[in-house]
């Protein structure tokens, strides 16, 4: 059964200039011990939906499930208890720690929160402070004292305090300078490791999200587009979208960056206010036809990928439109469930 | 007037340096005393060449850049040793008058966050007019012609009806083109981008840098782009600086820098950056500790409290930059004892 799991859920916000369709009939698992990546450019939705999961944003339609709990409608005491499996780090790790507390006493509030004895939460920061590489030292000093990357593991620390199941990450390295950001990212396989917690992680930068997730989905204007493997979605992509992100990530390798084919996607994101009809991707995307302009293509299984189960919502898909004569060859059927 | 009918005399050595700066100081004063922000930077940008600098937050490469624009903060900054040549002529040297006249037509600027870069209450359109009407003034009219011929090659879509937008307007990647527009205006010989896509999402960060190599085939100017990101080096830089606590610490072409990082910060630069095509799930080389600041970098060598190779050498003495091959430099002791094995490949 999966840790954390949404079925058709849509976050919607009412705004002056009508209804913002957040996030669009989303369903995800996630499983104990994996790391599930959400990207997706800024707009798209995903850290909407990692807030809405949190109930941090309130759910228009669908369920929410937490080890097989309907949380959607949880009031607000039923929703603290939850807190204990599912847990949040944030982007800016300055702005999510507050400045007048110790870092002691930051790692420690979800435990007094949960009602832990004093000596216990001291123990327990103690632990996590190790855990995380933080100097004891540390505890007794504030987050202006810490570098970028020190305050994530504090975060971090503060996340892991009461042994959540499962971690929502919305970027949690994109304010961290290179050398750090491995640092971090090492810290937070090491921890999965060690306690099997779950992330899902939320990022726009592809190459960290290849680095460290297990399964992907990719969003683009609220909805979900592309889910699988991230090492099959990374080889091969079936929707033009995800495709069209992969070619524009800049690659770490002169030689490489000159040689691979370079098709940048050509206009910008469309307003969520008014996604356009059909595929909501027609409009940027090179493989087009009238039938994508007119009917919304719908999430659907890719046969033929073995025990990973691959959805794409594209009439044309790459995998099943374009045959490679490699994938021929072997004999691996891609076609539509 | 007879210098410019006068014959050339002998023929120019290939590819003169247009923007040349030697051992640029920047000095900070602040109560803790003077930091060299910038310490004896030497870089040369050539005609249509595009140059990267490249390192993390505080190592001074975004300083070096207001440096070269004479727009430091001053004070607390100032310049406080070298040159900064720009076809011939000393820029530090010049009057902020002077300096004008060159900010904008000889020598331009892309910053990172185009929002702060516009004027929130001038519509765009006339921004760009702006820039024309300084440098190279004509009728209205004509400058208007000129500004949406600028907006076109940018390629803002639909440029007459966004001529009269105000940047809230406009998203972040349309704003950034629109700066662009406004650096081009008078064909500078150099530009320089400080982190000039970091902003932007992915499929637009590839758009303006395919715009900028673009515009810059089509003018030859040298490009100067000042980033953080490995991949946006490897994509665009012909040549590439790394920085480290103000100082150079490895410079060459993007080619050999790759293939044979020397300097064991580039190495661990290039070990630390999940690539998106290259690098199954392993475990990210880290560099252990973070950048010192100015105020408390170690004694000798700036890297060698991180530094996985440093020796007894390391901690007495600052390494100076040395020349294990042609147009390649590297500061760093254990590469000039040892050079060749420590120019292993990264991860070796």
């Amino acid at each position: 059964m999966a840790i954390l799991s949404a079925r058709s859920l849509s976050v919607h916000f009412d705004t002056p200039r009508g209804t913002l369709q957040a996030v669009n009939d989303v369903d995800l698992d996630v499983e104990a011990g994996e790391t599930v990546g959400l990207v997706g450019e800024s707009g798209c939705g995903k850290s909407t939906l990692g807030k809405a999961l949190m109930r941090l944003a309130p759910a228009t339609e669908g369920r929410i499930f937490v080890n097989g709990r309907d949380i959607t409608r949880l009031g607000k005491g039923a929703i603290d208890a939850i807190r204990s499996e599912v847990q949040m780090i944030f982007q800016d790790p300055y702005g999510s720690l507050n400045p007048r507390h110790s870092v002691g006493k930051i790692i420690g509030q979800p435990l007094s929160v949960a009602g832990w004895k004093r000596a216990d939460i001291k123990a327990r920061v103690a632990e996590l402070a190790a855990k995380v590489g933080l100097p004891e030292a540390a505890l007794d000093r504030f987050p202006h004292e810490f570098s970028g990357g020190q305050r994530q593991r504090i975060g971090i620390a503060r996340a892991l305090a009461l042994n959540p199941k499962v971690v929502i990450c919305d970027e949690p390295v994109s304010a961290l300078d290179v050398s750090v950001r491995a640092q971090v990212i090492n810290l937070m396989k090491d921890l999965q490791a060690q306690t099997g917690v779950s992330f899902l992680f939320i990022s726009h930068d592809l190459s960290v999200v290849e680095h460290i997730c297990d399964r992907l989905l990719v969003m683009y204007l609220g909805r979900v587009v592309e889910s699988g493997r991230a090492e099959d979605i990374w080889r091969r992509p079936a929707h033009p979208y995800t495709a069209a992100l992969l070619a524009a990530a800049p690659v770490a390798n002169p030689r490489l960056a000159r040689t691979r084919a370079h098709k940048t996607l050509q206009g910008e994101l469309p307003s969520p206010l008014s996604p356009p009809q059909g595929c909501a991707f027609h409009t940027r995307c090179p493989l087009a036809q009238p039938r994508c302009a007119a009917e919304r293509p719908l999430l659907r299984g890719l046969a033929g990928q073995g025990a990973a189960p691959r959805q794409v919502a594209c009439h044309f898909d790459l995998v099943d439109h374009q045959r490679t004569p490699d994938v021929t060859a072997t004999g691996t059927a891609y076609v539509s469930a | 007037m007879a210098l410019i009918d006068a014959p050339p005399l002998t023929p120019l050595p290939p590819a003169p340096a247009l923007l040349s700066v030697s051992d640029l100081e920047v000095t900070l004063f602040t109560r803790a005393g003077q930091l060299k922000a910038v310490d004896r930077l030497s870089l040369e940008v050539a005609a249509g060449e595009t140059l990267a600098i490249v390192g993390e937050s505080g190592c001074g490469k975004s300083i070096s850049a207001l440096a070269l624009m004479r727009l430091l903060p001053e004070p607390p900054a100032k310049i406080t040793g070298g040159s900064v040549r720009l076809a011939g002529r000393d820029l530090t040297r010049l009057s902020e008058g002077e300096m004008q006249r060159v900010r904008g037509k000889d020598l331009a600027m892309i910053f990172q966050d185009p929002m702060s870069a516009l004027n929130p209450v001038l519509t765009v359109g006339r921004q760009i007019v702006e820039v024309i009407a300084r440098h190279d003034p004509a009728s209205h009219r004509a400058m208007q012609a000129r500004a949406l011929e600028l907006m076109r090659k940018v390629r803002i879509p639909d440029a007459e009806r966004r001529f009269n937008d105000y940047p809230h307007q406009l998203s972040g990647g349309m704003n950034q083109r629109i700066v662009i527009a406004m650096a081009i205006a008078c064909q500078p010989k150099v530009l320089v981008a400080d982190e000039p896509t970091t902003a932007l999402d992915v499929t637009i960060q590839a758009q303006i840098l395919d715009l900028m190599k673009e515009l810059q085939a089509e003018t030859g100017m040298g490009l100067i782009i000042i980033t953080h990101d490995l991949g946006v080096v490897a994509e665009t830089a012909d040549r590439v600086l790394v920085m480290y606590a103000g100082r150079k610490v490895e410079d060459g072409t993007v080619d050999a820098v790759f293939d044979r990082p020397l300097h064991p910060y580039t190495r661990g630069l290039m070990g630390a950056t999940p690539s998106a095509t290259l690098q199954p799930h392993g475990r990210l080389a880290e560099i252990p500790g973070s950048v010192p600041a100015l105020a408390d970098l170690p004694a000798g060598c700036a890297f060698n409290n991180r530094c996985p190779i440093a020796f007894a050498r390391c901690f007495a003495e600052r390494p100076g930059l040395t020349m294990p091959a042609p147009a390649r430099s590297v500061a760093c002791f254990a590469v000039e004892q040892e050079g060749v094995r420590h120019g292993d490949p990264v991860g070796a």
